[in-house]
């Protein structure tokens, strides 16, 4: 019996104290199981699923054949207009709607938290960059997407490649769109931690800001840009699948999800299957987001923490 | 509050100004040219004289300023001229279409009735719903009516409209027939039976945008009532003995309301932006789709003006909701 108490009253860190109120959060755990497993089937289904995504029959007559199939077990997910195996097309375009999200994501937290530390952290500099906030916040974001890359898709296609090209526009264009909410959140927890002792000591003995800013601030804001970022890849997946189905998205040799949605939409009175399946997919990834980052906020709030 | 409301007014002047400059220079240093549809066998002498035709040639600025004055000037004119029959504008040149060559505000004032019908019923009907959800969900915390009002939210707000608005059209349109998939733009209400048949083909695109709409007004409304049902005053009410029905319906219910009208008002520039998809789902031929057509066409003007609408509305609906917060909530009044 004291064994036991003795064991649970081991020095825990902070992170073993997050995970386990994250693991309370039912709905959230749940959502991470569905996320692993959509992620896993789409990194590493490819090595096991070895049908080309991109693979035509050369041959016309076998390609006709092979059109617009049902499912069957050597194509489980049927085919589509042009006989790809939809299965491989999933799982491929799985990896780029993931690694979409997570970029664009990781732009817009880059910004925003570089914006949100130094509004927060040099007085002088605040009311230009929360001006420069507003006036992002202010912006129509998607018609302007859409403008970006409607315009920007060609030349810069031209300079890296239909594929590469596309990817880093889109990334960029979503990314640079969307880091205002990280930003004024950043800036607000910056604001507070400034005033507290551990800086003023920090600032007392004369460690430059840098420094400050790296060793002391960065860490103490990591919960809340946590959270953002969670939430920011959710967003993300939809905007870039916005983006594909209003036509303004990935080539259809390089799909992700919402591209594949795109195309199943007109044939979808014959085969509703072909929008079902991307759809399902975008719609469970981005609810098992935001689930966990509903998990997560409840986890790092240490005023919930141990309830 | 009269000094407050001015001072936020003179702000609202710069902010849209940079947003103009913005949304011009975007669009205009963007590569390719107003001819590019034209076909090259058109001589260069022709081509320089549909350049300046259009007023293509002159440098950036010019074309800004211009722009500028005639969409603040010139086109309320008009505005007025064709409101009460008066000559202000005295045939100065207008936003003119690349695309049409009409004047680009005729063909917003064309498409936006469409989108406004849609798009306002359903933010309607969306704030209906959200509210008694939020409300019940707050009072009743961790019920299984919250944890499902819960899941409701997430699920509104991370299934994408484009999806909810094809399964529905697959559904209600394609298997049972009830609603017709495409929005008729032509169809007038002129007897009951017109009645009737705009309320079937609004039915699947309204129910898409308040679906959305509601998911996330419910659940600020459920977070504000929370917030007050913990509050002093309300446990006062109670001790006097007061019912429960007009504790949370009079007292919780209007102090919880304030943060959510804000939200209302901000949310309403945003759902224009949202009902672009819903247009494209239903090929609705309102202001989304034109300007959807105008980018496909690098038509510049009425990309330009479109985009610019927008801006001017999410300012002026932040304008709003800054200065409702203060008329309801004097603790808030900023002078």
């Amino acid at each position: 019996m004291t064994e036991i108490t003795l064991q649970t009253e081991k020095v825990r860190g902070p992170w073993a104290d997050v995970w386990a109120q994250f693991r309370k959060h039912k709905g959230a755990m749940f959502a991470l199981w569905t996320l692993g497993t959509l992620a896993v089937v789409c990194l590493l289904g490819p090595l096991v699923w070895r049908i080309d995504p991109n693979f035509i029959e050369s041959d016309t007559v076998k390609m006709f054949r092979m059109r617009n199939q049902g499912p069957s077990l050597a194509h489980p997910l049927g085919t589509d207009q042009l006989g790809r195996d939809m299965l491989a097309r999933m799982m491929f375009g799985g990896r780029i709607s993931l690694a979409v999200g997570l970029v664009a994501m990781l732009v817009a937290i880059f910004i925003g938290t570089t914006v949100g530390v130094i509004a927060g952290y040099f007085r002088r500099l605040d009311g230009l960059l929360m001006r420069l906030t507003d006036l992002f916040l202010a912006l129509p974001l998607l018609p302007l997407l859409l403008v970006m890359i409607f315009l920007f898709r060609d030349p810069v296609a031209g300079v890296l490649g239909p594929r590469l090209g596309t990817f880093l526009l889109i990334v960029m264009a979503i990314g640079l769109t969307s880091w205002m909410q990280a930003a004024r959140v950043v800036r607000g927890e910056v604001l507070a931690l400034k005033e507290r002792e551990f800086v003023l000591a920090a600032r007392s003995i004369g460690t430059p800001s840098r420094r400050i800013i790296t060793r002391h601030i960065l860490p103490n804001v990591l919960s809340p840009v946590l959270v953002a970022a969670t939430l920011g890849i959710a967003a993300a997946i939809i905007t870039e699948s916005v983006l594909s189905f209003l036509g303004l998205g990935f080539p259809p040799d390089f799909p992700t999800w919402g591209r594949l949605l795109y195309d199943g939409i007109a044939e979808i009175r014959t085969y509703p299957e072909r929008v079902m399946w991307p759809g399902i997919a975008i719609s469970l990834t981005v609810l098992s987001v935001n689930y966990i980052g509903d998990g997560l906020r409840d986890a790092l709030d240490p005023r919930i923490r141990g309830r | 509050m009269l000094s407050f409301t001015i001072r936020r007014l003179l702000t609202a002047i710069p902010t849209l100004l940079l947003i103009s400059l913005v949304i011009f220079l975007l669009v205009d240093l963007a590569p390719g040219s107003p001819l590019s549809d034209v076909p090259l066998t058109v001589p260069p002498e022709v081509r320089q004289k549909m350049l300046e035709a259009m007023g293509a040639d002159q440098p950036v600025m010019v074309r800004y300023l211009l722009w500028l004055k005639q969409f603040f000037w010139i086109e309320p004119l008009y505005g007025i001229d064709a409101l009460f029959g008066t000559d202000f504008a005295q045939g100065a040149q207008r936003i003119i279409s690349w695309q049409s060559k009409v004047p680009v505000f005729q063909i917003i004032g064309e498409r936006l009735p469409q989108t406004l019908t849609v798009v306002g019923t359903a933010y309607l009907i969306g704030v209906l719903i959200a509210l008694p959800i939020g409300i019940y969900s707050a009072y009743r915390q961790y019920s299984w009516f919250d944890q499902a009002g819960t899941f409701f939210a997430m699920a509104g707000f991370s299934v994408p409209t484009f999806f909810t608005g094809n399964l529905l059209i697959l559904i209600f349109a394609v298997n049972l027939g009830w609603f017709p998939t495409i929005y008729d733009t032509n169809l007038e209400v002129v007897d009951w039976a017109s009645f009737k048949e705009m309320l079937a083909q609004m039915a699947l695109p309204v129910t898409v945008l308040a679906l959305f709409n509601a998911a996330e007004i419910s659940r600020y409304t459920r977070s504000s009532v929370l917030e007050n049902l913990g509050q002093d005053y309300v446990r006062t009410a109670r001790a006097k003995g007061m019912g429960e029905g007009r504790v949370v319906l009079k007292h919780v219910l209007r102090n919880s309301l304030i943060p959510v009208v804000t939200v209302v008002a901000l949310g309403l520039p945003t759902v224009f932006g949202g009902a672009i998809v819903t247009e494209q789902i239903f090929k609705i031929n309102g202001i989304g789709a034109a300007l959807i057509g105008a980018i496909n066409v690098s038509d510049l003007p009425t990309v330009q003006t479109v985009t610019f609408i927008f801006a001017v509305l999410i300012v002026l609906f932040n304008l709003i909701a800054d200065i409702l917060y203060g008329i309801l909530d004097p603790r808030i009044r900023y002078d």
